[in-house]
């Protein structure tokens, strides 16, 4: 069976698990399961950025948070349905990341990364800000109402309830964004990112316009996070200022490298590792429970230094008889996302 | 807004510069040594005064404890890079700083653990009377300055003057020529560590009596040691010192008179990265240009 | 048939109706048994608020000291404790948990305002008790909107409100400068304070600055308060910032009638760094009693406090308020719980939640628990209290803004 075969079957078996998935288990667990998709979308998103065009951000916890509040203001002052805010929240993110892009380009590596870090650090403050009190609600947050599925039906014996309803709605939602990441990634626009981050002096000569590519890229990997961060607000029906510190952008890194670098399906591992290895580390300790969460991403790191799914290319690519591996690995006309080698220094 | 009030916001920026430099000296240090920054640095530090504040308590003499942690850090900073960072050492960049992260963690929640969370004061080392006392720098604010100026000094000269300071430069720009010409690549990054720690150790002795220690005492530090050690510019350790200065005078002037402490974080990160955007290797960084 | 029969008929039909109704009156919600009360809370055991997480041990350590001793009315009762590092989409989760999961009969002391903010409106539709919050918002005292939300400590308007009346009564021409904490906690005291002022509080406060808690000093904030020409400072600052401007007043020469908020007052934690000369004529309110305070050294209440942290808490810290609060309020719920009998329905425990009248061995004289369906403040009187380089010398009267 070809490599394709095998992926769309997988695919299609997973679609029917993770439709079928709510019913199975509690509520609560449906609402775990829903923030995992949420993650999911916002590391996608800092995976553009990143994985496949090199520029590191430590700070898309901002356009989270951003597009959260955008979709909590639009609900809660404006009145708008909760499914029309992900637009909204989408573009004025992307926006956003565009103009970020512009210091973004003369910036690179560790001074990148503490530009990102200083935005993410800058969030909090603004929306405690007393001028946009008005809108942000200021310390004390906006309470959002949690929205009702819009019909009811029963299976498995157990009801829609606004939870499930809401993980479907998250689930659609996922899909359409990580087919168009992939749509994106798979063809010219994804070489040329991969290129600019392996290669941005020959990528450059090639023809590729380097200033525009790299905003663009950072507006659309903010345009992915902020939905997300537009999900994550209407599922959990609140945003404060407290939500979206410091630590959020740095455990969607984490969430990102756990994952795999460059790697779409990665960012799923990622975001099961940063919605349940603190709940594990929680009941492992109370003393230091984040010393156990430490410890843990630290052995990941030493067992998958690329990442869960570096881990899985290479049993993929052990598996394969030689042959097959041989042709695998030259096939004109189709793209292969290749994990990044940022063990050289970045040198523009 | 008086002339006197503006002088005692600059000197009382000063004196947060200066412990602003001391992370950020410890940062470019590391970075010397092995192209990394280190995210735990804060954390290690805090942890390295706990112990110094423990023997402290036990009854040991100051500057006994004072070089015992120093040793102690500088051991434990080489056994860190030895034992869990050199499995990574081929791995991604991202893959080391989520070890840093882990290890960030870690050192935060020991200290909390074995130390609690109350606050404690740490004792100065400089009389508050004596000569060092001036109408706007405490004494310990100005003998901790020198300290740090010690600190750059003998770092300065060690990295210029002596084989080892040498060998470790090397090593860190080009692992593969150093180990052609007989460097213990891997000795000289687990002791740009040690140093690294052993520094970290002397900045948070120095900032301990100022801000009273507690775990998550380099938290705001650390955040600001970065933005000044890469304002100065990543590898330069004189610019971290002065990155330091101007970070603490830039956000008091600016929290007092201009935009209100509602905002000063905010602008003052505006402006370092304004400042980064012009001078994209900082203002002592050096300028690296590739030649295709 | 004759009258007296049929009387003594109806009279022994109604002695065997109550009857059976007093023995059916064991009542149950999720969560409780004959054997075993659960109860849930969330604590920020990691985070940048890991510091209160040592209340959650403590409450813990209080729950073992009772079950030891045999149960509340012969039930053990289960504390499960969840970690949400201070971050309120957590507490969603973790609170989700323990009711829907872990099947709580009630949520107690969940801590930190935005946390408990996040929750309020899945715990009042879900109809399970969100008791005896742990924050001084003054938001939750609001038994017609939120039924099913208490709170417990005084809260910080009031206390910011006593502090604005003392000034006027002592110094009508005050100049005020407050540094505050940015966030939901120093904001409510400031607006308590304002609040109290009335009008003269635009005249009176003449510097207002803010810190956020990432922030490494507040030297600069105390520069400017003294430039200010403030004569009389209100300081609303966790532990770690009080003891810092403190500090720094000294340091530069400051001597306001200095004002500290009730979170920092404490003498081993706050004063004893800062330097007890500096603290000098510090003025605070109090509720309960300091742990490093040593008037209260030989004190019954403390007495006891200190045995049970020996024998069920002995990793915590003495020095610690913290420790003091998880004691005085675990014992407060279950003091709810003895109340309930058996009757432990989730409705009943908000009932008896507010019909408390109780006095704390923790507390100061005078101050008091008291709740009614109408009043859902527990704690609110406090008294003025001066340090005298040693000790809280309480002065003056025990103010009472509920009345009671």
């Amino acid at each position: 069976m070809s490599k394709t075969r095998v992926i769309w079957i997988g695919l299609a078996l997973l679609l029917v698990a993770a439709m079928v998935l709510p019913f199975l288990v509690k509520n609560y667990r449906v609402f775990q399961f829903n923030l995992v998709l949420v993650y999911a979308i916002a590391i996608l998103g800092l995976n553009i950025l990143t994985g496949f065009n090199g520029q590191i951000s430590l700070g898309h916890g901002a356009f989270y948070a951003i597009g959260a509040y955008a979709a909590a203001i639009l609900m809660d002052r404006a009145g708008l349905p909760y499914w029309a805010t992900l637009p909204f929240s989408g573009v004025l993110c992307f926006v956003l990341g565009f103009l970020m892009g512009f210091p973004a380009l003369r910036l690179a590596g560790h001074y990148l990364a503490v530009a990102t870090l200083a935005l993410a650090l800058a969030i909090p403050q603004l929306l405690k800000y007393k001028l946009l009190e008005h809108y942000t609600g200021g310390v004390q947050g906006i309470v959002l109402v949690k929205p009702e599925p819009p019909f009811t039906f029963r299976f498995l014996d157990q009801p829609l309830s606004a939870d499930r309803w809401l993980y479907f709605f998250t689930l659609a939602v996922t899909i359409v964004m990580f087919v168009l990441a992939w749509n994106l990634l798979r063809g010219r626009v994804g070489r040329a990112l991969v290129a600019i981050r392996d290669h941005p002096i020959a990528a450059a000569v090639m023809g590729i316009n380097l200033a525009m590519f790299k905003s663009l890229t950072f507006g659309v990997s903010a345009a992915f996070t902020g939905v997300a961060g537009a999900l994550g607000a209407v599922v959990i029906a609140f945003v404060s200022p407290d939500s979206f510190t410091v630590t959020l952008s740095i455990f969607l890194l984490v969430g990102l490298v756990v994952g795999g670098l460059a790697s779409i399906p990665g960012a799923f591992f990622g975001a099961i590792f940063i919605q349940f290895v603190p709940n594990i580390a929680d009941e492992l300790s109370k003393s230091a429970p984040a010393a156990i969460y430490g410890v843990l991403l630290i052995v990941l790191m030493y067992l998958m230094p690329l990442g869960v799914m570096g881990m899985v290319r290479k049993l993929w690519a052990r598996w394969q008889p030689g042959a097959a591996r041989l042709q695998a690995s030259v096939k004109p006309g189709t793209s292969v996302p290749v994990p990044p080698d940022l063990t050289k220094e970045s040198t523009t | 807004m008086n002339v006197e009030g503006v002088i005692h916001q600059i000197f009382s920026g000063l004196a947060n510069g200066c412990i602003y430099g001391s992370i950020a000296l410890a940062l470019v240090m590391i970075y010397q040594a092995t192209h990394h920054l280190n995210f735990a640095q804060g954390e290690m530090a805090t942890f390295s005064t706990f112990i110094a504040w423990a023997l402290i308590q036990k009854g040991m003499p100051y500057w006994m404890a004072f070089a015992l942690t120093f040793g102690l850090s500088f051991l434990a900073g080489l056994a860190i890079q030895r034992l869990i960072l050199r499995p990574v050492e081929r791995a991604p960049v991202l893959t080391n700083v989520c070890v840093f992260i882990g290890l960030l963690l870690i050192f935060n929640a020991f200290s909390g653990w074995f130390f609690d969370h109350t606050v404690k004061a740490f004792p100065s080392p400089f009389a508050q009377e004596g000569i060092l006392k001036t109408p706007f720098f405490s004494a310990h604010e100005f003998g901790s300055f020198l300290v740090m100026l010690a600190v750059l000094s003998a770092l300065y000269a060690f990295f210029r003057f002596t084989p080892i300071g040498l060998a470790m430069r090397a090593a860190a720009q080009n692992p593969d020529s150093a180990r052609l010409v007989g460097i213990r690549v891997s000795w000289m990054l687990a002791f740009g560590w040690g140093l690294a720690a052993a520094i970290g150790a002397v900045a948070g002795m120095m900032v301990a009596p100022i801000v009273f220690l507690d775990p998550n005492m380099m938290a705001g530090i650390l955040l600001y040691g970065f933005a000044a050690a890469l304002l100065g510019g990543v590898d330069n350790p004189w610019g971290a010192v002065i990155g330091g200065l101007i970070v603490g005078v830039l956000e008091n002037l600016l929290g007092a008179y201009v935009i209100g402490t509602e905002l000063k974080l905010t602008v003052a990160l505006v402006l370092i990265v304004g400042t980064l955007t012009l001078m994209p290797s900082g203002l002592f960084g050096k300028h690296v240009v590739t030649r295709v | 048939m004759k009258l007296k029969h049929l009387s003594l008929a109806i009279a022994g039909i109604a002695a065997a109706a109550i009857s059976v109704s007093t023995m059916a009156q064991k009542k149950y919600d999720t969560g409780a048994t004959d054997t075993e009360i659960k109860i849930g809370d969330t604590k920020p055991y990691s985070g940048p608020a890991s510091a209160y997480g040592t209340i959650g041990k403590a409450i813990s350590a209080y729950f073992d000291k009772i079950n030891a001793e045999g149960g509340i009315n012969g039930r053990k009762v289960k504390y499960i404790s969840l970690d949400d590092g201070y971050n309120p989409a957590k507490t969603v989760e973790q609170v989700r948990k323990l009711v829907e999961e872990e099947e709580v009969l009630f949520v107690f002391n969940p801590l930190g305002t935005p946390s408990n903010t996040a929750i309020q409106k899945y715990m009042n539709t879900k109809k399970v008790p969100q008791l005896f919050v742990a924050t001084g918002a003054t938001k939750w005292g609001d038994p017609k909107n939120n039924p099913w939300t208490m709170g417990w400590q005084p809260n910080y308007q009031t206390e910011g409100k006593i502090y604005a009346a003392h000034i006027l009564e002592t110094k009508p021409n005050a100049k005020i400068g407050v540094l505050y904490q940015n966030d939901d906690y120093g904001k409510d005291y400031l607006k308590g304070m304002e609040d109290g002022l009335g009008e003269k509080a635009k005249t009176m406060i003449v510097s207002k600055v803010s810190y956020e808690v990432t922030d490494p000093t507040i030297d600069s904030q105390m520069v400017t308060l003294k430039s200010s020409g403030a004569d009389t400072f209100f300081n609303v600052t966790t532990p770690k910032f009080a003891a810092q401007a403190i500090k720094k007043a000294a340091e530069i020469g400051w001597k306001p009638t200095h004002y500290l908020n009730n979170v920092s007052a404490s003498v081993g934690s706050v004063l004893t760094p800062a330097g007890l000369d500096n603290s000098k004529d510090i003025i605070t309110t109090q509720y309960g009693k300091d742990p490093t305070d040593p008037q209260w050294a030989n004190d019954k209440g403390m007495q006891d406090w200190k045995a049970w942290m020996a024998k069920y808490f002995p990793t915590g810290d003495v020095k610690d308020a913290s420790n003091v609060y998880g004691y005085a309020v675990a014992m407060t719920v279950v003091q709810v719980l003895k109340q309930c009998g058996d009757n432990l329905t989730r409705e009943n425990v908000m009932k008896q939640a507010a019909s408390l009248d109780i006095t704390l061995p923790t507390a100061l004289p005078g101050i008091n628990i008291k709740t009614s369906p109408t009043d859902f403040y527990p704690i609110e009187r406090e008294q003025l209290a001066r340090f005298d380089g040693k000790t809280w010398v309480l002065f003056g009267k025990v103010y009472d803004p509920g009345g009671n």
